[in-house]
C-alpha cells in the first residue's frame, strides 16, 4: 500500500480517570488531547485535522467540539461504527495526512458511561413504540441485548467446536493478570477461571465476568507524516497498513462465525506488506470473552474452530507466545462504551517499550483490531498494523 | 399505531410502510413470507423495497411452512429494557428456515435450559396488539 510507513502516531494520552462524574465528556476529551500533544511535543495551534465519535454524543458531536475546543480543522471526520470508530479514524486520519488533506490529526474520545450510568451490555429496546432503521424492526421486539448477539456467537462456536466456559474463561483471567500490573485498570485483584465460571449467568453462555467493564474515561492520539513525526518528542510508530468493513444478518443468509475481522484484516495484512508470524503483539477488542478468541480466528492467527485451544496454556499473557491486551484491556481496565482508541494507544506504548512490567519483549510490530456493534447482529471491524521500524 | 397499543404490551413494535405493511399484514393472517427477487431469484429476509443482490424491485412473496431449526439462541437473564425485564429469562434465537434463510425471533414454550442448536422448530403467531403479531417458535410438535 503506497500509505504504508508515510504517516505515525506520534503521541498519545490514556486518561487516567475511570470514574468522573463531575465531568463532561468534552472536559475529558480535551484533557486527552492536551495529554497527547504534551506526549508528541505538539501544541493545539499545530492542529488541523480532527477526528471523533461517541455514543454521548449528538449527531453533530464534532462541531460542538471544535466549538469547546475553538477548532476550526481543515479536516473532520466523525465515521461513528461503534467501539471500532477510532481504530479506522487512524487510518482515515493517516489517508488525509498522505492526501494532504491536513498535517497534524487528533484523534479523540471521551464518555462517562459509568457515571452515567449507561446500560451498554444490556439494554436493548424496550418502553414501547420503536424509530429505528428498518433492520431494527425484525429484531428489537424480540428483545436483543448486546450481550445476547455476542453470546448466540458463543453458543454456535461451541456447538460447532466444542469450544468451553473455561477457554473463554482463560482469556478473563489473563486480562485481569494483565490489569495487576497497570496502575490504571478498574479491576486489579486477580481472578481465577473457577471466578469467571462462578460468576452469574447474564446471557447464556456467557457469565458476568465474560463481559467487560463500565467505565468512564477517555483518550486521543495525534497522527501525522512519518517525516514530521521523526522530529518529535517520542519515537515514531509509523502506520502500516489498515482496513474495515461491516457484517450483518447479510439478508438472512449469513454465516455467523465469518466476522468484519476475516474482511478488515486480510486487507491490514496486504497493505502493511507483513506476515502474522512478523505480530509481537496484538490489541484485540474485548467485548466479551468470545470476541477475542473469534476475532484470533478470523484474523487469521488460528484457524476457524481452533481458537478454543489457542487462548489456553497462557498464550496470550504478555510473556506469552502470544501477547494480546497488556494493560488489561475492556474485560479488566476500562470499557466507557467505545474503546478502540484504547488498543490503538497500548499498542503504541509497547512499541515505544514504555509498559514497565508488562512490557512484551523486543516488540516491533502490533496490531489492532477494534470491533463495534454487536457480532452477532451488525457490527464493524477496523484493523491495523503498527511498527516502530 | 403508538396511541392504539394497548397499555400492558411495552416491548417495543414495528414501523409500518410501504415496502413492509404486506409482510407485517400477513403476520395478522398467521402467514409467515420471505422475498424472492422477480428478477435473479435471491431469496431475503428481512422484507426490502429492492433485492439486495440486483436492485430489482420485482419482488415475489414466497409463503413459508412455519419450520425450521434453532441456529443459535442465547438465555437472557438481564435486560433493563421496560417490557423485557419483566419477562426475564427469555431465549433470543436464530431460527434457519427450510426455506434457507435465519431470522432473529424467541423460543417459547421451552424451558431455557432445554433449547439446543439443530432442535426442530415450528412458528407460533403471536398476537401482541390488535395490529401487529410476531412469529416466535416453539419445539415442533
Amino acid at each position: 500500500m503506497s500509505l504504508s510507513r508515510k504517516t505515525a502516531v506520534a503521541g498519545v494520552y490514556e486518561h487516567p480517570t475511570r470514574f468522573a462524574p463531575d465531568k463532561s465528556m468534552f472536559q475529558i476529551m480535551a484533557e486527552s488531547v492536551r495529554g497527547a500533544l504534551d506526549d508528541a511535543g505538539l501544541t493545539i495551534k499545530d492542529v488541523n485535522g480532527l477526528c471523533t465519535a461517541g455514543m454521548g454524543m449528538g449527531g453533530m458531536g464534532i462541531v460542538s467540539f471544535c466549538d469547546y475546543l475553538n477548532l476550526t480543522p481543515n479536516f473532520v471526520d466523525s465515521t461513528q461504527i461503534g467501539g471500532s470508530s477510532f481504530v479506522a479514524h487512524t487510518a482515515h486520519a493517516a489517508a488525509a495526512i498522505h492526501a494532504g488533506l491536513c498535517d497534524v490529526c487528533l484523534v479523540v474520545y471521551g464518555s462517562t458511561a459509568a457515571s452515567s450510568r449507561f446500560a451498554i451490555g444490556t439494554g436493548g429496546g424496550g418502553g414501547g413504540g420503536m424509530a429505528g432503521d428498518p433492520c431494527d424492526q425484525y429484531d428489537i421486539p424480540f428483545g436483543p441485548t448486546t450481550v445476547g448477539a455476542y453470546a448466540m456467537i458463543a453458543q454456535r462456536h461451541m456447538h460447532d467446536y466444542g469450544t468451553t466456559s473455561q477457554q473463554l474463561a482463560e482469556i478473563a483471567v489473563t486480562m485481569r493478570m494483565h490489569a495487576s500490573m497497570n496502575p490504571a485498570a478498574k479491576y486489579r485483584d486477580p481472578i481465577t477461571v473457577e471466578d469467571v465460571l462462578a460468576s452469574r449467568i447474564i446471557s447464556s453462555p456467557l457469565h458476568l465476568l465474560d463481559c467487560c467493564i463500565i467505565s468512564d474515561g477517555g483518550g486521543a492520539l495525534v497522527i501525522t507524516s512519518a517525516e514530521r513525526a521523526r522530529d518529535l518528542k517520542k519515537k515514531p510508530v509509523y502506520i502500516l497498513g489498515a482496513g474495515e468493513t461491516v457484517r450483518h444478518a447479510a439478508r438472512g443468509q449469513r454465516d455467523f462465525l465469518e466476522i468484519a475481522a476475516a474482511q478488515s484484516g486480510r486487507l491490514a495484512f496486504e497493505r502493511a506488506g507483513v506476515a502474522h508470524k512478523d505480530i509481537d503483539m496484538a490489541m484485540i477488542y474485548d467485548s466479551f470473552t468470545i470476541t477475542v478468541l473469534v476475532t484470533l480466528e478470523n484474523l487469521g492467527f488460528c484457524k476457524r474452530g481452533e481458537g478454543g485451544a489457542f487462548v489456553t496454556g497462557g498464550r496470550l499473557r504478555y510473556d506469552g507466545d502470544f501477547p494480546i491486551n497488556t494493560e488489561g484491556g475492556g474485560l479488566s481496565s476500562n470499557h466507557p462504551g467505545m474503546r478502540g482508541i484504547f488498543l490503538v494507544i497500548e499498542a503504541a506504548k509497547q512499541l515505544r517499550g514504555e509498559c514497565g512490567p508488562r512490557q512484551v519483549k523486543d516488540c516491533k510490530t502490533a496490531l489492532v483490531h477494534g470491533t463495534g456493534g454487536a457480532l452477532g447482529t451488525r457490527h464493524s471491524g477496523a484493523t491495523l498494523i503498527l511498527s516502530n521500524q | 399505531m403508538a396511541d392504539q397499543q394497548p397499555k400492558k404490551y411495552s416491548k417495543p413494535l414495528p414501523h409500518l410502510d410501504e415496502e413492509n405493511r404486506p409482510w407485517w399484514e400477513a403476520m395478522q393472517r398467521h402467514e409467515l413470507y420471505i422475498q424472492k427477487c422477480g428478477k435473479c431469484g435471491d431469496l431475503r429476509y428481512y422484507p426490502r423495497a429492492l433485492c439486495t443482490n440486483c436492485l430489482s424491485p420485482e419482488t415475489q412473496w414466497l409463503k413459508c411452512s412455519g419450520r425450521g431449526k434453532v441456529y443459535t439462541f442465547t438465555a437472557t437473564y438481564q435486560n433493563q429494557a421496560p417490557g423485557f425485564r419483566e419477562s426475564l429469562p427469555y431465549v433470543m434465537a436464530y431460527v434457519e428456515l427450510d426455506e434457507g434463510v435465519k431470522m432473529l425471533t424467541n423460543i417459547i414454550d421451552c424451558a431455557p435450559d432445554q433449547v439446543r442448536i439443530g432442535m426442530p422448530v415450528e412458528v407460533v403467531y403471536e398476537d401482541v396488539t390488535p395490529q401487529v403479531t410476531l412469529a416466535k417458535f416453539r419445539p415442533a410438535r
